[in-house]
């Protein structure tokens, strides 16, 4: 498995046949040893650091789009303005946890919608085995946060201290002058992100252009520094240092895979069938007898998680696709057709042995089961938010005492109600019983004006106690001391909703 | 046990010497992250003896422990959030006590204030007789209808508090009696019995008309200056209305013989000796609040 440098590099001029300097020096690497292949890992090892190459390609591109996307995503959406009219936050995405609100676009959620948020994190996990049963780890691969900021930090590495031959014999180096200086800019960019990283977070949580102004004059409160140090850290330790060990070792996500793939799942695969035997190869000797792989190691010397890919699919693989890049520069130099590392199903592998068309299946139970699963939630979802209730209404009984025999003789119970208003707007709400005839409604006192009107700001939530008595002589309507009372609120705009509930009185 | 060394041929790693069927265990170092979190936990425990109450010791009197350099208690901790509590009231309660009672009712954060507070001290003083929920009982009365003895008004429930129902103790109590008619002879058995009668009709539930006729004549010889002659009471005196559906000792004809037969004089403690002027007040508007309060 290691070769010396000088064998690799004369490995690849011979293939590629010109043996110039310039091309070949782009191979230069110490070693392209797979650090975490299952081979080279006793059981007790302290980590060996992973220094990816720089690949060009398709992959690459896709996923410094991605990581641009992503980012922006990330960095910006708190500064994105939503008007909720006065008196309402106007950031269009905010966790308000001191008034208790998830306000999303045009979504408001209030602590007791909360399954909104577990709907939502149901479809995230449906969205992740459905992507994953078809494409394998594209979440891990492409959009994973520990992927796309250690991506960052490699990238940010890469500036400081060059690509992988450099930065190895950086490592090697003693200490000088030079070394110190790539070494700390590194770090200092590093924590710089990481800062922003934290600071971003925060924005979520608070309006983000006060708090960023609070931020920078020093006057934000302590929670948020708190917390831009906590992500601060996390980001510099995950990112910068932990990287590919977060993968392996913290995710259980790895764990998890398994049960999504099967035969027919895309996955970035070494096609041994075409690959083996693999050896050096000299430029204008015959392909016929051996594999196209010509064990340069450059899957391996790309691979950000320090494995070589072609061992076969392994826990350690998070599917980044850099070794199809990194292998199809090869492949295009010495001649031979792209794709000896590609996503394959295994099915195909068995169908290119035998000889058999490829097929790609992706309508096949999983993925339905997966899609209808998604879609079923999605449905659930839509229809939940479509027919959510602006206007609600809580309605307890007086326990203690059941009720209250009055001087004329007649009974009176006592109600605790709640009403929320989760308009936007200012309402006065109008407050009737019906169901209970004769039965009669009255504020906390009887001098009040109209003790049936009430007002309730936006978004915002009033107690009242009303009592409702029944006259002596409409007492035979309790049944066993017992009948059904609807409270019904309306609103000057016709709003309205009915709370069903109980009247008491003596059992005669 | 063994004490023969041994070390594990693939990982070379020296074992403990224990075996169990052939398994043994391999003696690894404890993860440095473990070991050092276990120094900083060390550590941290020197300067916790420093700063807290720790160490106990035996001096002439007794055990005593080391008092820590803030001299920091638990104990010290309630009272002083006790204290910052009794602070953030005393605004308020100054304001209630300098305050007429009818304008607290008027002042939305005062009563607010008022509404806990009251409910409180009504927990722990007049829950054991009128019932956690004012409901009274038999002799109690029931503080959420609308039947007052001694008025329901504001300053009529805060004078009652002030000064309780046939307390000796203080002297402005409010005082009546209903008269022990047989037992100090006032009234013949036949006379009690025809009076009762006579009540019973004033919610149409008397058996015998001609009882009821005669009770009224006795009724208006004995009880008109209590209770007036139509018997809607007088709450200047304490004398309940008869003609209502709320009795304190129940409106049955056994109980009304009773009561016209012993007389009846239930007692409420003054409360101004007990409690301060402010959380009267507050206890008042409470019990007015309560949905009788006129």
């Amino acid at each position: 498995m290691s070769e010396p440098a000088t064998n690799l590099e004369n490995l690849v001029a011979e293939a590629v046949g010109t043996a110039s300097a310039a091309s070949s020096s782009a191979l230069n690497d110490d070693s392209a040893v797979a650090v975490n292949s299952q081979l080279n890992r006793p059981l007790y090892q302290s980590r060996i650091k992973v220094q990816p190459k720089l690949v060009h390609g398709t992959f690459r591109r896709i996923k410094w789009l991605v990581m641009a996307l992503t980012l922006s995503v990330y960095y910006v959406t708190p500064f994105i303005r939503w008007n909720r009219g006065p008196g309402m936050p106007d950031q269009a995405v905010l966790l308000d946890f001191p008034a208790r609100r998830f306000y999303f676009f045009f979504l408001e959620i209030w602590p007791q919608e909360f399954y909104y948020v577990t709907g939502l994190l149901i479809l995230a996990a449906l969205g992740l085995f459905l992507a994953t049963s078809v494409a394998g780890r594209v979440w891990c691969g492409y959009t994973c946060p520990q992927t796309v900021w250690t991506d960052l930090f490699v990238f940010v590495e890469r500036l400081f201290e060059g690509d992988r031959s450099a930065r190895i014999r950086l490592d090697k180096e003693g200490w000088s002058v030079g070394k110190l200086a790539r070494k700390v800019g590194k770090h200092a960019v590093w924590l710089l992100i990481a800062i922003l990283t934290g600071g971003a977070w925060v924005f979520y949580f608070a309006d983000a252009p006060t708090l960023a102004m609070q931020m920078v004059t020093f006057s934000a409160p302590m929670t948020a520094y708190i917390f831009v140090g906590l992500f601060t850290a996390t980001t510099y330790t995950l990112g910068g240092i932990a990287r590919e060990q977060v993968c392996i070792y913290m995710c259980p996500w790895p764990r998890i895979q398994g049960a999504m793939f099967d035969e027919e799942s895309l996955l970035v695969s070494y096609k041994d069938d075409r690959g083996e035997k693999r050896g050096p190869h000299k430029k204008g000797t015959s392909w016929e007898g051996r594999g196209d792989c010509i064990d340069c190691g450059q899957c391996v010397a790309a691979c950000p998680m320090g494995i070589d890919i072609r061992d076969g699919m392994q826990l350690e693989c998070i599917q980044c696709a850099l070794c199809i890049d990194a292998c199809d520069e090869i492949m295009d130099k010495v001649g031979r057709p792209r794709g000896l590392i590609g996503y394959d199903t295994l099915n195909n592998h068995d169908r290119r042995k035998a000889g058999e068309p490829l097929r790609f299946r992706i309508i096949r139970p999983r993925t339905i089961v997966y899609a209808a699963a998604l879609l079923i939630v999605a449905a659930i979802m839509v229809v939940a938010l479509a027919s959510r209730e602006t206007l609600q209404l809580a309605v307890l009984r007086d326990r203690n005492p059941l009720f209250v025999t009055l001087s004329d003789g007649s009974i009176r119970n006592g109600y605790g109600i709640k009403i929320i208003n989760k308009d936007t707007a200012a309402h006065v709400f109008h407050v009737t019983i019906e169901g209970l005839e004769g039965a009669r409604l009255a504020g906390l006192s009887a001098d009040e004006v109209n003790p049936t009107e009430i007002a309730i700001g936006p978004d915002a939530l009033k107690n009242v106690r009303f009592y409702v008595s029944l006259p002596k002589d409409r007492l035979s309507a309790l049944d066993h001391g017992l009948a059904e009372l609807n409270f019904v609120v309306t609103d000057e705009t016709g709003r309205h909703t009915v709370r069903e509930t109980t009247f008491r009185g003596p059992d005669q | 046990m063994s004490t023969q060394k041994h070390t594990d041929e693939i990982s070379g790693v020296e074992t403990t010497g224990h075996e169990w069927d052939g398994i043994r265990e391999l003696n690894n170092p404890l993860p440095k992250w473990w070991i050092y979190t276990f120094y900083v936990c060390i550590l941290w425990s020197l300067v916790y003896w420093v700063i807290f109450p720790a160490w106990p010791y035996l001096s002439s009197g007794g055990w005593k422990h080391t008092a820590g350099s803030y001299g920091y208690t638990q104990r010290g901790e309630v009272s002083a959030e006790l204290q910052k509590v009794a602070e953030g009231r005393a605004v308020f309660m100054k304001q209630i006590d300098a305050m007429p009672i009818e304008d607290i009712a008027k002042n939305d954060s005062l009563m607010e204030v008022a509404l806990a507070g009251g409910k409180a001290t009504f927990a722990d003083n007049c829950a054991p007789c009128h019932g956690s929920g004012a409901a009274g009982g038999n002799g109690f009365p029931n503080l959420n209808d609308d039947d007052w003895l001694w008025g329901g008004k504001l300053a009529d429930i805060q004078t009652t508090l002030t000064h309780g129902i046939r307390w000796e103790a203080d002297a402005d109590t409010r005082q009546n009696m209903m008269p022990r008619f047989l037992d100090d002879k006032m009234l013949t058995r036949e006379q009690i019995n025809d009076v009762a009668e006579y009540v019973l009709s004033l919610s149409n539930k008397a058996d015998d008309a001609a009882a009821a006729t005669r009770g009224s004549e006795v009724f208006a010889a004995n009880c008109v200056s209590c209770h007036g002659a139509d018997a809607k009471g007088n709450q200047e005196l304490g004398a309940p209305n008869l003609t209502d559906a709320i009795w304190l000792y129940g409106g049955d004809k056994a109980t009304i013989v009773t009561t016209l037969s012993h007389g009846r004089g239930g007692v409420m403690p003054a409360w101004g000796a007990r409690l301060p002027g402010s959380t009267i007040k507050e206890l008042a508007l409470y019990v007015h609040s309560l949905g009788g309060g006129k």
